[in-house]
Formats: C-alpha cells, sequence, structure tokens
C-alpha cells in the first residue's frame, strides 16, 4: 500500500457516495441484532428489488447508533432521517417514502438531547461506516494517522503527541498513556509485545464490545501506532468469548488490514512491521488485570501476579508489554490526525477528552453514549438519559462495576472526571453506567457486588479469597433480617483488611460497592438490623421469608 | 516444536478432531496455545470430555492436571454436556436491576433444576452468566446462542415450556 492507494481507495468510495441515490443505513452491533436487526436488512434488501430501486438504493449494515433500548434502528444516510423499533413489517414502508418526508409513525426524533448533548471522538464512526468493509474506514480518514506516523514522525514524537494529549487510560486506573508508552519505548528488550485489553469484564458494562463491533479498524489502527512508538512489532487482542461478533469482525478487519498491507511486512513501505492476533478470553473477569490477562495469553490460568516487575518492562513471555484497553487505543488515531494539543482542548484539567458509557438500568434511554470529560452526572442521567421512566424517583447511579460505588443524588451537579468520581467514593472504571430508582434495595446491590467478587476471586490470596466470602456471609445475613450490630462491625473491619492485603486490584476494590452503601444508605442497612425490614421491599425478610421457606 | 514424532492418535476417527488438530498445528503445538484448543474443542463438540482434554495433553506435551487446571479455572468451559437446548439468563448488573432474578426464578420454577444443571430427559439446560454486552437492553436472555432483549418472566416461561413439550 503507497499513500497513493490510500487515497485513491478513499476517493472511490467518497464518489460512490456523490452518485445520489438513498442508502439505509441498519444497524448491525449486537443489541440491534437481539432484536432481529438482521431481518430488518433482509427485508428492506427485497423491498428495494421489489420497488424496482436497486440501481439507486442500497442498504448497508452498520454499528451501534447508541440509541440501543429503540433498536432496531435504522437510518437514511443523505437525510439523517432516524427510523426507530424497526420491523420487517414496515421495510416496504420505508422504501416507498425514500425522497419523500420520512414516516412519521417510526421516526426518532434526532433533536433530542441524547444525540445533541454527545461529543463523539472515539464513537465517530460509529453507526455511520459498515464495520465489515475497510474501505469505508478508509474513507472516513482511516488510517492516515498511521500513515503520518510512519512517514513523517519518529516514535518519540508519537509518544509525545500521546502525553502532550493528556490521554488516561480508559481500562479503569486512568494512568497516563503517554507516560506508559515511554516506560516501554525506553525498556530494553529484543522483542517487545502491544496488547490491547477487550476483556470488558463490568457486568453491565459494553463500551469496548461495541467499539470493536462498529469501529474495529481504528483499535487496530491505535494499536499499529503504539507498536511503532513502543518498538513492538507483534499485538494481540484479548476479547471476551461472549462477545462472539466482536470476535468475528475483529478477525475479518485484520484480514481486510493485511490484505491492503495496512498490517503485516514493511508498512506503507516503511521499515516498520505489525502483526495482530486474537485472544479469546473464557471467562474469567480477573483475566481483565494486566498480569492475569498475559497469563492467560500464554495458555495459562489467569491469575494475577505481584507488581513490580510492571508490564511494561516483564510482561508477556518476559519481554516488555505496553497494555491499554479498547477506547485507549481508539483515541490514539484522532490524536495523531489532529494533535495532542487539539484533545488536550476538551475535557477538564485533569481529565481530557471524552468517555464512552453504557448507560443501562432504570433510565429511559438505555444505551452507549460519549459525553466530554466535565459534564454533570445530572445531564447525563436526567437530559441525554430522559430520566428516570414511570414516574419513579432516582436513588443512585453505580459507575465502576465491582471496583466502584454507588453515587446518591446530593453529587448530581458533580463533573465527571477521574478525580471527582473518586473523591466521592466511586470510580470512572470502563465506563459502566447503572442507574437505580427506589425499587433498588442499596444492602441487595452491596451484596451482589460480593457475590460476583466472591465468585470471581482468583483463589490466589487469602484475604480476597476467604474475605469477600465472609462479607457476603454477613451482607446474607443483614438482608436476610438475622444480623446484629456486631455484625455490622465486622462488616466494616473486613472491608477495611480485604481492601489492605489483597494481591491485586479484584480484591482491594472489592469492598468498594459495600463501602460507598454504608457512607450513603446507611439507613437502609440500619432498616435491615434493627426493624428486620427491607425499605425497598426487595429483601425477603419476616413472615415474607417465612412463607416462600 | 514442529516436528511431530511424537503426534498422539486422534482419539477417534471422528473427523471433527482434524479441527482441534488444525488449531494446534497452527500454533506450532506450542503450550501457550493450550486456552485456544480447548476453546475449539468446546465449540465443536459442545463440552470438554477426558478424552479430549488427554488429547489436549497429550499433543502439546502437557500434564493432564495442567489441562484440567486450565480448563476448570475458566468459567467458559464446561466438562459436562449440555442439554438439547440452552437457555443462558445475565444476572450482570443492568440485568439484576431490571429482574433477572425473576426471570431465573420462573425458569427454575417450571424446568425444576437450578442454573448449572440439565433436565433429566437431557432436554433444557439452564445457566445464569455475566452480561452479554446487551445490557442497554436488560434482561437479557441467551436461547440456544441467540439473545433475546427486554425479556419477561412470562415470555421465558412460555419460551421453555415449549422448548420441554417438543
Ligand atoms: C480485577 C480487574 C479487572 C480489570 N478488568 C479490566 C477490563 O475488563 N478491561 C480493561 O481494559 N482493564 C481492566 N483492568 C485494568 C487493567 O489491569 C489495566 O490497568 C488496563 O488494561 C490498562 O489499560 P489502560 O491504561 O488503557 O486503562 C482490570 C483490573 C483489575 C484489577
Ligand atoms: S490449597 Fe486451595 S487455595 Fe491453596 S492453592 Fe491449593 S486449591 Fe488453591
Ligand atoms: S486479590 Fe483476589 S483475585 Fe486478586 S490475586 Fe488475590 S485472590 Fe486472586
Ligand atoms: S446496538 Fe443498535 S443502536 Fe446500539
Ligand atoms: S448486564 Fe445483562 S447484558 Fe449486560
Amino acid at each position: 500500500m503507497t499513500p497513493e492507494e490510500l487515497q485513491k481507495i478513499a476517493d472511490t468510495e467518497l464518489e460512490a457516495k456523490q452518485k445520489g441515490g438513498h442508502t439505509l443505513c441498519v444497524c448491525m452491533a449486537a443489541g440491534c441484532v437481539s432484536t432481529q436487526s438482521d431481518k430488518v436488512k433482509e427485508s428492506l434488501q427485497q423491498a428495494i428489488e421489489k420497488h424496482g430501486l436497486k440501481e439507486t438504493c442500497k442498504v448497508k449494515g452498520v454499528g451501534c447508533m447508541g440509541l440501543c433500548m429503540a433498536g432496531p434502528l435504522v437510518a437514511v444516510e443523505q437525510t439523517g432521517a432516524l427510523y426507530q423499533m424497526v420491523t420487517p413489517q414496515d421495510a416496504d414502508e420505508i422504501v416507498k417514502n425514500l425522497g419523500k418526508p420520512p414516516v412519521k409513525r417510526l421516526e426518532c426524533d434526532t433533536t433530542q438531547p441524547f444525540f445533541t448533548r454527545q461529543k463523539k471522538i472515539v464513537l465517530e464512526n460509529s453507526g455511520i461506516v459498515d464495520a465489515e468493509r475497510i474501505e469505508e474506514y478508509i474513507a472516513a480518514k482511516g488510517y492516515e494517522a498511521l500513515l503520518e506516523a510512519l512517514t513523517s514522525m519518529n516514535p518519540a514524537e508519537v509518544t509525545e503527541q500521546v502525553s502532550k494529549s493528556g490521554l488516561r487510560g480508559r481500562g479503569g486506573a486512568g494512568f497516563p498513556t503517554g507516560l506508559k508508552w515511554g516506560t516501554v519505548a525506553k525498556a530494553r528488550g529484543e522483542r517487545k509485545f502491544v496488547i490491547c485489553n477487550g476483556d470488558e469484564g463490568d457486568p453491565g458494562a459494553f463500551m469496548d464490545r461495541s467499539v470493536l463491533e462498529s469501529d474495529p479498524h481504528r483499535v487496530l489502527e491505535g494499536m499499529a501506532i503504539a507498536g511503532y512508538a513502543v518498538g513492538a512489532s507483534q499485538g494481540y487482542i484479548y476479547v471476551r468469548a461472549e462477545y462472539p461478533l466482536a470476535v468475528k469482525r475483529l478477525k475479518d478487519a485484520i484480514k481486510q488490514a493485511e490484505r491492503h498491507g495496512l498490517l503485516g511486512h514493511n508498512i506503507f513501505g516503511t521499515t516498520f512491521s505489525f502483526n495482530i492476533e486474537v485472544r479469546l478470553g473464557a471467562g474469567a473477569f480477573v483475566c481483565g488485570e494486566e498480569t492475569a490477562l498475559i497469563a492467560s495469553v500464554e495458555g495459562k490460568r489467569g491469575q494475577p501476579r505481584p507488581r513490580p516487575p510492571f508490564p511494561a518492562e516483564r510482561g508477556l513471555w518476559d519481554c516488555p508489554t505496553l497494555i491499554n484497553n479498547v477506547e485507549t487505543f481508539a483515541n490514539i488515531p484522532p490524536i495523531i490526525r489532529n494533535g495532542g494539543e487539539w484533545f488536550a482542548g476538551i475535557g477538564t484539567e485533569k481529565g481530557k477528552g471524552t468517555k464512552v458509557f453504557a448507560l443501562a438500568g432504570a433510565v429511559k434511554n438505555t444505551g452507549l453514549i460519549e459525553v466530554p470529560m466535565g459534564i454533570s452526572l445530572r445531564e447525563i442521567i436526567f437530559e441525554i438519559g430522559g430520566g428516570i421512566p414511570d414516574g419513579k424517583k432516582f436513588k443512585a447511579v453505580q459507575t465502576g462495576g465491582p471496583s466502584g460505588g454507588c453515587i446518591p443524588e446530593q453529587f448530581l451537579e458533580m463533573a465527571v472526571d477521574y478525580d471527582s468520581l473518586a473523591k466521592v467514593g466511586s470510580i470512572m472504571g470502563s465506563g459502566g453506567m447503572i442507574v437505580m430508582d427506589e425499587t433498588s434495595c442499596m444492602v441487595d446491590v452491596a451484596k451482589f457486588f460480593m457475590e460476583f467478587c466472591m465468585t470471581e476471586s482468583c483463589g490466589k490470596c487469602v484475604p480476597c479469597r476467604v474475605g469477600t466470602k465472609q462479607m457476603h456471609e454477613l451482607l446474607t445475613k443483614i438482608t436476610g433480617g438475622t444480623a446484629t450490630a456486631g455484625d455490622l462491625a465486622m462488616l466494616e473491619e473486613l472491608c477495611d483488611v480485604v481492601k489492605n492485603t489483597s494481591l491485586c486490584g479484584l480484591g482491594m476494590t472489592a469492598p468498594n460497592p459495600v463501602v460507598s452503601t454504608l457512607r450513603y444508605f446507611r439507613d437502609e442497612y440500619m432498616a435491615h438490623i434493627n426493624d428486620r425490614r427491607c425499605p425497598a421491599g426487595v429483601c425477603k425478610i419476616g413472615k415474607e421469608q417465612l412463607a416462600t421457606v | 516444536m514442529v516436528m511431530n514424532l511424537t503426534k498422539p492418535a486422534m482419539p477417534s476417527d471422528d473427523k471433527r478432531w482434524k479441527i482441534v488438530n488444525a488449531t494446534m498445528r497452527r500454533h506450532g503445538h506450542s503450550q501457550h496455545s493450550l486456552i485456544e484448543a480447548l476453546h475449539t474443542v468446546q465449540e465443536i463438540f459442545g463440552f470438554l470430555d477426558e478424552t479430549a482434554l488427554k488429547f489436549v495433553a497429550k499433543s502439546l506435551r502437557m500434564p493432564l492436571s495442567k489441562v484440567y487446571g486450565v480448563a476448570t479455572f475458566y468459567n467458559f468451559f464446561t466438562l459436562k454436556p449440555q442439554g438439547e437446548h440452552t437457555c443462558v439468563v445475565c444476572m450482570g448488573t443492568a440485568c439484576y436491576i431490571k429482574g433477572a432474578p425473576q426471570i431465573l426464578e420462573a425458569i427454575e420454577h417450571i424446568a425444576k433444576i437450578k442454573p448449572g444443571e440439565t433436565t433429566a430427559d437431557r432436554k433444557l439446560t439452564v445457566i445464569s452468566a455475566r452480561c452479554f454486552g446487551s445490557c442497554g437492553l436488560a434482561p437479557a436472555v441467551a436461547y440456544d446462542g441467540e439473545v433475546a432483549a427486554k425479556v419477561t418472566p412470562a415470555a421465558a416461561t412460555e419460551k421453555i415450556r415449549r422448548w420441554m413439550n417438543s
């Protein structure tokens, strides 16, 4: 592939677009596929043929458009009209009305805050390009950043732009990405590796899945740029086996990139070579932790090991290894294209750029959103999210999954970034955001996460293996209405011990959901203990419990 | 490593073993291909039985205990055959908040089995899982691998009943 050839692919694509006619974009990401968007796509194709419009109209599959709860979604590329909850029976009507005002009955309002309040960098192509065609990615400036890095920047300059951007890791801990790249670049070793962490273990989060399904080339390009910057020629993407569609799209994308010479030997005629392989996870949350993930790529049981040495010095097969999250890599191409300073101009002082959140739970608009850092929780939940459905009252929002916490109403005005979330006892995490209303019992929620940590503990160290089990037992006693004040004191003490003496992040953060609910919803704990009553009516206590036994 | 003088014989003349072999060959029969090999076995046979574990262990020249250790560490792998149909109920946070426990309860009630179990007639296996990534459409249930969105206990019961009576 030469720069001219890259340009030519882009031009051919754009020319085809100028030709006029209509393109129906059907969301083919996992959310809409589970509401039968594949059948809708077929019916649209048939309708086009039936009406003899094959010459001027076409149907294409695109990635997630964000408002997954209203799926299947279909957009008309040329007019921007958006249709929601489309069934195969609607296909005929949609096709017949192409070129006329949109079908009112199916229209989805694109002027609502859900669409207008977002800012897209990572998701800029999501819902627009066909993830299965590399040409569309190229036409959307794809692989331009890789070209620029390889032909007009040296590796140190690439890292410098990433440092300048202020990008921090999107996998949870928020470590400065440029700093990490610099460390791996400096580390000595004949072989180095780049790993993309797509394990996405937080149950209730689907950002990485969506990026991989909707715009896989962006992640490949980010990894290749990273490989150039740190001096690696081999990359691995570790993806959960529970995401078969993402795995398939990635594998196809890698093949296409290889065929076009955008991965493989001597990319763009330079001396730089880079290959990427996919590795499947196998259902262990702890494998999201970087040292466990590395063990898993090596084909072993995914158990963490003490750090240091950090993977940057000794990672995969004891070689220096750069490991970043999917969304972190997805931010790289635009940073190289537009410069680090451009990125640093978005967001807050300590949190640059945007963050993708998976908005779920008791909120009207569930789906995938991307917002600038610094936006308030209230804007996310009540404007973009449309508020709480069924006239219920907001109770808390959970971020960071099993390592995070529940944030109560009093902090809704807070600007979201790494530090502000940590200050109120939660974490940014990878981007899961679950809204809870008055029908959720906070003790039950704490128990839910503790059960998760207990079963996902790898068993290597005692505080986590035994501590999570004991904490779970105590929480079960509380939700069962049989706990004493002494049990609560014991629970608080255990939180402290497990947090301070566990080996890896799983154990260290396992108490967080308990600590944060105790901090803001202590009255709910007390109602269970003193009055043997669950205020939300979730836990079966007393009479009800006797009746069900 | 690629010299395979001691390559073990295939467990049977079932052609599918060739696919398992191909996966291991692609990685030069190196031990780090263990997880990939197990994925292939499970994909084509549905579960990992002793024959398969032994075959993989021999092929990769590893002790069976190590292979067993890996196979049991990861939740995705199952050592038991599944029923004719599988119903996987997502118990991730988003689904939990939106009523997944009630769905599971309803299914347990009519199928009379707990998650991880298979009915006596081998018609149905029920599994509880952690998040399919369809959280925007919670609660989600996967019937024979196909994810259904916004499931209600009644809809799940209906589907299971149809399977059980088929
Ligand atoms: C228990 C545990 C689970 C984790 N799960 C994930 C995950 O699913 N995805 C991820 O990117 N990082 C996860 N991490 C963080 C990784 O260890 C690592 O910090 C991250 O992949 C680095 O990438 P980043 O700097 O781009 O964020 C997890 C950490 C722990 C302790
Ligand atoms: S004794 Fe138990 S916890 Fe310890 S290593 Fe063996 S199996 Fe693991
Ligand atoms: S803290 Fe838990 S998950 Fe982490 S190494 Fe220890 S036992 Fe394993
Ligand atoms: S999956 Fe179709 S809009 Fe998200
Ligand atoms: S929590 Fe059920 S699909 Fe994510």
